[in-house]
């Protein structure tokens, strides 16, 4: 599904991610961790083509994609969320949800300006299909809402379903429970398992352990940009590598 | 939807009354500008208050318009209907092109690429004198007319130009409200989660520059017709000035508003007539404090103010009752 | 005149216009690197220094030089003003915002100044007579020389204080990580203050020996203030050789352009040179110009 391969990133004499390669398997829910610094967010940033990386491959779908910019990937079905939660703040849930749906509908400037009958039945489908995502996160009644006045744990929902709108194949999420409480946590782990059962591929950069032991079929571990190790919840969990780097840390 | 609508139908009652209110008086002349103007603006607005992209150049756009009109219907013997079309065309190409490079930049330097751009070809229509006239202007440009029915008088040219104004105020309002719209804003607020949206963040920004300066360029060539005169200073800088306090008093991201800018701008310097040079203080105060206070222009500042005026009332839903 | 002649009277207009621009220029850099506002007002600054001199001394009858000291003393003054009336209360500075207000102060003291002095274009008597001197073929007036000298000791004077001084020092710290400066102390809020005060110091004092040259008059500003925007963009925004180096430039070509191509044409020739290191070298002509801001 999504092949990362040797992978290094370099930030003027920085190395923040070496040689790093991977492979995440469809219809999973991959979890990356690691201790601060291991370069999650880098990698995160790279693969989302946010950021260009030193060298290394990245395969999407059997497709060479290293390099392309974020719009050509989210029209290949990828998407993902960040960390500090960008919403539109100025547009209400309903419209940047729509934004979701922007790959999924094509008017042009013309026919938008002149409202055509084609640009007014896809305009339904939009808000049609917005609603549905909005009710699938289950924040439907704050559609009218500005974003930028909802609490936080909505606006992580909200940015979750402004990415499914896109339906895509594969989701990123960078740290998603962060900033949640217990209860949003526990509604974010069933979300992704029903995201995951709807056949789109999850991948997470998550701090919050239990959350990812519970919800991840497989989980790789960086350290100081590094590879260190990768397996089932079980195995990581066993592994004396990780238990060191972790140790070592705090 | 339906407001909208409402909301759009009462602008077009007014417009089609206000001719029999000032009885074709001094004041129809004036508001040929105001709709003018607002062309401008609501093409302004799309790029600066929908898109978050500044221009500080599009008085260059309109004067091209002018110009092109003014020597195509004159030097050329062009017709003016066709000749506004090429000018619309040509100014859109180039934008197009010069919209790549220039749309790269962000904030400051934006302001001043597009700042650049204005300049120079206000320095072009100063002194390619030899088709433009240069300083002193190009007269004898042709009025427009329909099947022999010229427009050559005030009144006239105000339902012309009303009508191409609110046309493109029509036409701006379903361009917001679409999917377009959306993801101009969605620029504006995060571009980066607008890409990973696959809203092509860069190639939407030159298109909507484009649009902007077509529409600048239109205006430009109502302007050239209706003034049969046109000279530089039109052009300048202060003029894209002007035009930026417009949409910014009116309201960033709101079509009206940039009516209501322009409106109160152009009817402001002749209301001050007595104090015919305070105009360009009042424009300097007026940005300072409306991006200072009301940041969200008059559109959203004046409901603002009176929800906190009734709060204040007593017996309003007050807090401090 | 031959030919040779005639480029070395180019060049020596060409520099003392660049040593002009280069001043204005290193205002917007410093305000720039301690703010990240680029202050379209600038320019407003290099017309207060010109008006105000004159107003000294032909209203007020006050001898030149204590006439110029004031000037520049006054201009900074409107400087302190604008930055703590229109620039410190912004609450939410967005560069959109920023870019607005500064146009605004911009348009609002020219405003002023047409409405306290006049329209008229004046014009400043020059520091120590108009004698030509001849110099391998150009002719040098001796304002040209003020200028120049004025322009470097001016430019000696920054660097020893961004160099040695505590403030300069500081000023120096915000320019590499502002939110590290303010960790460590620095009032960042006074610094962008003084950065506005030396700004507007340095570019009234630019308006002031350039006046007996070219004029002046309440809408100079627009002009010479994008101008030594031009010449701080091709020094990438560096508050010190470079910038002087891309004033330099930008008037040596401008009055090459004026001489050999066209002279209507001269004020579009600083714009295209604009656009064209915009598009291709944001980070300015010469490469090392990052290394040392302000």
């Amino acid at each position: 599904m999504l092949e990362i391969q040797g992978i290094t990133q370099r930030f003027g004499g920085v190395t923040a991610l070496e040689d790093v390669s991977f492979s995440i398997r469809a219809n999973e829910i991959t979890g990356v961790i690691g201790p601060n610094g291991a370069g999650k967010t880098t990698l995160f940033n790279i693969i989302s083509g946010i950021y260009r990386q030193t060298s290394g491959t990245i395969i999407f779908n059997g497709k060479d994609v290293s390099g392309l910019p974020p719009e050509q990937l989210a029209l290949r079905g990828m998407v993902r969320t960040f960390q500090n939660v960008e919403l539109f703040t100025q547009m209400t849930v309903m419209e940047n949800t729509m934004v979701g749906l922007h790959t999924r509908s094509r008017s042009g400037i013309f026919s938008c300006m002149l409202k055509t009958p084609g640009n007014r039945a896809e305009e339904q489908h939009i808000r049609e299909r917005a609603l549905h995502w909005l009710e699938y996160t289950g924040i439907a009644d704050l559609a009218d809402m500005q974003a930028g006045n909802l609490a936080f744990g909505k606006g992580r929902m909200l940015e979750i379903a402004r990415a499914m709108a896109l339906e895509p194949r594969i989701i990123l999420m960078d740290e998603p429970a962060a900033g949640l409480n217990n209860r949003e946590t526990g509604e974010l782990a069933s979300l992704i398992r029903k995201i995951r059962d709807s056949g789109v591929t999850v991948v997470l950069v998550e701090h919050d352990m239990d959350l990812v032991m519970d919800v991840c079929d497989s989980i790789l571990v960086l350290n100081l940009g590094r590879w260190l190790a990768e397996g089932t919840p079980r195995e990581i969990q066993e592994n004396q590598a990780v238990i060191a780097a972790y140790l070592g840390e705090g | 939807m339906k407001r909208e609508i409402f909301k759009f139908l009462a602008l077009v009652v007014i417009v089609a009354v206000l001719p029999a209110v000032f009885k074709g008086g001094y004041l129809m002349n004036v508001l040929v500008f105001v709709g003018i103007n607002s062309m401008l603006a609501v093409a302004l607005n799309l790029l600066l208050g929908y898109a978050g992209q500044i221009s500080l150049g599009q008085a260059g756009f309109f004067g091209l318009g002018a110009y092109l009109s003014g020597v195509l219907t004159t030097t050329y013997g062009i017709d003016p209907w066709l000749g506004m079309i090429i000018a619309a065309a040509a100014v859109g190409c180039i934008a197009f092109l010069i919209g790549f490079p220039v749309l790269k930049l962000k904030g400051h330097y934006l302001a001043m690429a597009t700042l650049g751009l204005g300049i120079i070809m206000y320095i072009v229509f100063n002194e390619a004198v030899s088709s433009t006239g240069g300083p002193s202007g190009l007269s004898g440009i042709p009025n427009l007319s329909v099947q022999g029915y010229v427009f050559d008088n005030d009144v006239k040219n105000y339902y012309l130009i009303w009508c191409a104004t609110l046309l493109i105020i029509l036409l701006s309002l379903n361009l917001v409200h679409s999917r377009i719209g959306r993801a101009l804003r969605s620029i504006h607020d995060s571009e980066v989660a607008a890409r990973v949206m696959g809203v092509n963040a860069r190639l939407l920004k030159v298109q909507i520059f484009t649009l902007s300066a077509c529409i600048s360029s239109l205006a430009g060539s109502f302007y050239a017709h209706t003034m049969s005169f046109i000279a530089p200073a039109s052009f300048g800088f202060n003029f894209s000035v002007e035009l930026v306090t417009m949409v910014i008093i009116g309201g960033l991201a709101s079509i009206y508003g940039s009516l209501l800018g322009a409106v109160l701008l152009t009817l402001l310097p002749e209301l001050l007539r007595a104090f015919q040079d305070y105009d360009i203080i009042i424009y300097g105060l007026l940005l300072i404090v409306m991006t200072m206070f009301m940041p969200g222009g008059l559109v959203k500042g004046i409901p603002a103010f009176f929800s906190f005026v009734r709060r204040r009332l007593p017996g309003g839903t007050a807090n401090n009752a | 005149m031959v030919f040779s002649e005639q480029l070395a009277q180019y060049l020596v207009s060409g520099v003392t216009t660049g040593a002009i621009y280069a001043l204005i220029g290193i205002g917007f850099a410093i305000i720039y690197n301690s703010s990240e506002i680029i202050n379209f007002a600038q320019g407003e600054f290099v017309m207060l220094g010109g008006m105000f001199t004159l107003f000294f001394l032909n209203v007020l009858k006050i001898p030149l030089p204590l006439a110029i000291v004031l000037a520049v003393l006054s201009s900074t003054f409107i400087g302190v003003l604008f930055e703590r009336l229109a620039i410190r209360p912004l609450k939410k500075p967005t560069p959109l915002g920023l870019v607005i207000i500064t146009i605004g102060g911009s348009i609002l003291i020219r405003g002023v100044a047409m409405l306290v002095w006049d329209k008229d274009t004046h014009s400043l008597p020059a520091f120590t007579g108009s004698e030509p001197i001849a110099v391998a073929g150009a002719t040098i007036l001796p304002q040209h020389l003020w200028i120049i000298s004025l322009t470097i000791l001016s430019i000696v004077l920054n660097k020893l204080f961004f160099q040695y001084s505590i403030i300069g020092k500081a000023m120096r710290a915000c320019a590499s990580n502002r939110r590290a400066a303010g960790l460590v102390g620095i009032d960042v809020k006074k610094m962008v203050l003084f950065s506005f005060i030396i700004s507007s110091a340095l570019g009234s004092l630019a308006g002031i020996i350039v006046a007996p040259l070219t004029m002046t008059s309440y809408d100079v500003g627009i002009m010479l203030g994008l101008k030594g925007f031009c010449a701080a963009i091709i020094g990438g925004m560096s508050g010190g050789l470079a910038t002087v180096l891309g004033g330099i430039l930008l008037g040596t070509l401008e009055s090459l352009g004026a001489g050999l191509i066209s002279s209507g044409y001269k004020d579009a020739i600083a714009f295209i040179i604009l656009l064209l290191i915009l598009f291709v070298r944001p980070q300015g002509l010469f490469k090392k110009a990052d290394t040392e801001r302000v």
